[in-house]
């Protein structure tokens, strides 16, 4: 076996003990969880409700944004994000970051598989902070609802002062990660 | 808009994006199609125990802190400590942002200042401590960390200039 291979089979076995161990740690948390409930019976409905809650909008989306995400690892060849969201896309790349952050798409935990797909496909850091920054906090049905409750000044001024302080977000995080790890980066960009 | 669409936009839109480009693919090619949804199970079967955990998570949270409650705490706040303070609930709370506008405008209503609600909005959506780990296991330690804490002071910094503004 040449030594790659070796490096290959041995990530493999890394990645597949992770994930025993994850699956472990989520039977416990469903075991301590239920135990939980035994002692409180009185909190159990409230609790079910929400759980079963986030449940139902998991499984109407999650399916979807794996679909997705798997089209997106075959089908977006690698110079495209590059030539989109990587090193020299600028201000294009940040507009691009913010506009995909911003589709009704669920949430936030949903975004980082998704991030972690568009880091590996060549997208800069800082863009990546930002798009899941504007997934976070600039869902275009959501705004609608913050209109109508918060009305509109308390809305526009919010999203305006957002989406100013993620972009310098991104671009601080991408300068702080640069300096500490700059190594680290190039092996992976050799990768 | 419908109550019915706006509950389910996010739902429509998501899932018609994926069929689409899952009817395009298969059109296209068959064998990368395969692929496709190959990549698509491991994926699922690797974020799944997390997004479990987390949900489990969160039906404790709001279960033992109904919205009334938290309406009630953050309501009290005042001053650049209560900023501080609402900040940190909302970094720690997992709302849905459809119930934690008009929770938002009910503590505004009662006389909550702007600068708390702002921090509470921001930090609510920006800052998760209860996702922490899926954010960690996808992104690594250092990204996770630089985005939360940088995310919690930018929050704080924008509720201040929109309580100076408004």
């Amino acid at each position: 076996m040449k030594p790659g291979e070796a490096n290959k089979s041995n990530e493999k076995i890394k990645q597949r003990k992770s994930l025993i161990r994850d699956y472990i740690i989520m039977g416990a948390v469903i075991v301590l969880a239920a135990s939980a409930l035994f002692i409180f019976p009185d909190k159990s409905n409230a609790v079910l409700n929400v759980s079963k809650n986030y449940f139902i909008e998991l499984i109407m989306i999650l399916p979807a944004i794996m679909v997705i995400i798997g089209l997106f690892s075959v089908w977006v060849p690698k110079e495209t994000v590059v030539k989109y969201l990587g090193k020299t896309s600028g201000i294009k790349g940040i507009i691009i970051a913010i506009a995909l952050g911003m589709l009704p798409t669920g949430p936030l935990y949903i975004a980082f598989p998704m991030a972690a797909a568009l880091l590996k496909k060549g997208a800069k850091i800082s863009n990546i902070v930002i798009f899941i920054s504007a997934w976070a906090c600039i869902k275009l049905p959501q705004e609608l609802v913050e209109i109508q409750f918060l009305g509109i000044q308390f809305t526009l001024l919010r999203l305006g002062l957002t989406v100013i302080f993620i972009i310098i977000m991104g671009i601080m995080i991408e300068k702080t990660i640069g300096f500490t790890d700059r190594k680290k980066i190039q092996v992976d960009e050799n990768y | 808009m419908s109550e019915f669409l706006k509950s389910y936009l996010t739902v429509i839109v998501i899932n018609f994006i994926a069929l689409a480009w899952l009817i395009y693919s298969v059109i296209k090619n068959k064998k990368k199609t395969g692929e496709s949804l190959k990549a698509a199970l491991k994926v699922f079967i690797k974020t799944l125990p997390m997004i479990i955990i987390i949900i489990i998570f969160i039906g404790f949270l709001l279960g033992f802190l109904p919205p009334d409650m938290i309406s009630r705490v953050v309501g009290e706040q005042a001053g650049i400590l209560g900023v501080f303070v609402t900040a940190v609930l909302g970094s720690v709370l997992f709302i849905p942002a459809l119930i934690s506008f008009p929770l938002a405008a009910s503590l505004l209503d009662g006389g909550a200042s702007v600068m708390s609600v702002a921090a509470f909005i921001t930090t609510l959506t920006m800052v998760g401590v209860v996702t922490l780990p899926l954010e960690i296991k996808e992104m690594g330690k250092k990204m996770t960390i630089l985005r939360n804490v940088f995310s919690f002071v930018f929050a704080i910094i924008i509720a201040i200039i929109m309580g100076v503004i408004l």
